[in-house]
């Protein structure tokens, strides 16, 4: 009971992220059982959002593999951190069952608890995410196009705004965090505007400029030895 | 497309996010040792968030004009450490606004 209660907040903050993914996702060309199949199947905004793109382009599925593993790779730490938090019945089923739902939210909320984690608690606490996940997607999917076009657009940008919510307060607290989340978009403007190197493809683009980024401020400020991943 | 084009994505996809959450918990019971490699792992969600941010937040309207006041007021609040939701919404309010005084101009 107290995991549903906890992921009740996660649940309806999702309902409408996904929706505004589930209406992009039909907008750009997907069907909305397609859209409502990747958020059943993948729970990760920014690599359900990458994902599109690729799809209609139908790039290659190495470059939709990296690019998801780039994107995704952050969900590792996550369950490196988690690992160390589970209650004694967390069974190897019963951890392959969590992993499927471990997203940024479910996981704040389940690192964030005092005690070691049991299975009745971690299964309460991703089932509302997941149908909150699902069910945006489809009211997105199939309802999103009723909206006038102005209305859709404005929406369509709530991604963005979740985005910055998620790096900004970090790169304030953190010059490490600031000069990473800076090289990154900086290298991404090269890839845009460099004649070039526009012609790469989104998917490596992400991953270049993440690895780039994220290496050059490994090297430049390396993380306390005794702060966790 | 058909749907026998979209699923090879569709199991790709999944199959590779599915991996990389579900392998290190229930594999890896050690913390990682490598300062370096800890680092980077730190990272890279800013960086990919990053640079999934802009400069594509600016092609997501039909005009630049209607994007830079969403980007702008969704890093103002998000920089205050306001709310996910509150700095969509708010974003999303920026855009409309932008978009109405666009169409009386």
């Amino acid at each position: 009971m107290k995991g549903l209660r906890h992921g009740l907040a996660i649940g309806l903050g999702y309902l409408s992220v996904s929706f505004a993914f589930g209406m992009k996702a039909v907008a750009d060309g997907l069907t909305p059982l397609e859209a409502v199949l990747i958020s059943m199947t993948n729970l990760t905004s920014a690599g359900q959002v990458a994902a599109v793109p690729l799809i209609i382009a139908q790039s290659s599925l190495l470059e939709m593999a990296l690019t998801q593993l780039m994107i995704n790779l952050r969900y590792a730490l996550m369950s490196i951190s988690l690992s160390q938090k589970m209650g004694d019945d967390m069974n190897t089923p019963r951890r392959m069952l969590f992993a499927f739902v471990n997203t940024d939210e479910v996981f704040a909320v389940a690192a964030s608890q005092p005690e070691k984690l049991e299975h009745s608690y971690l299964y309460g606490l991703i089932t509302l995410p997941f149908v909150g996940w699902v069910m945006g997607t489809l009211l997105g999917a199939v309802a999103g196009q009723l909206l006038p076009e102005f209305v859709r657009t404005a929406l369509t940008f709530a991604i963005y705004g979740m985005f910055m919510a998620i790096i900004l307060p970090p790169a304030r607290k953190e010059k490490s965090v600031c000069l990473v989340v800076v090289l990154a978009v900086m290298l991404s403007c090269c890839f845009r505007y460099i004649p070039f190197l526009s012609g790469i493809s989104g998917g490596f683009v992400i991953i270049l400029c993440a690895v780039a980024a994220a290496g050059i401020g490994a090297w430049l400020f390396p993380v306390k030895e005794d702060a966790a991943p | 497309m058909s749907f026998s084009v979209f699923l090879p994505y569709l199991l790709v996809m999944a199959g590779v996010t599915y991996l990389i959450r579900m392998l290190p918990l229930t594999l890896i019971r050690k913390p990682i040792r490598s300062r370096f490699l800890r680092s980077f792992l730190t990272y890279v969600p800013y960086a990919v968030l990053g640079a999934m941010t802009l400069p594509d937040a600016l092609y997501a309207t039909s005009s630049v004009w209607t994007a830079i006041p969403g980007v702008l007021v969704a890093a103002v609040m998000a920089w205050r450490g306001k709310s996910l939701l509150s700095v969509a919404a708010a974003a999303c309010l920026a855009v409309a606004a932008a978009q109405g005084i666009m169409l009386l101009l």
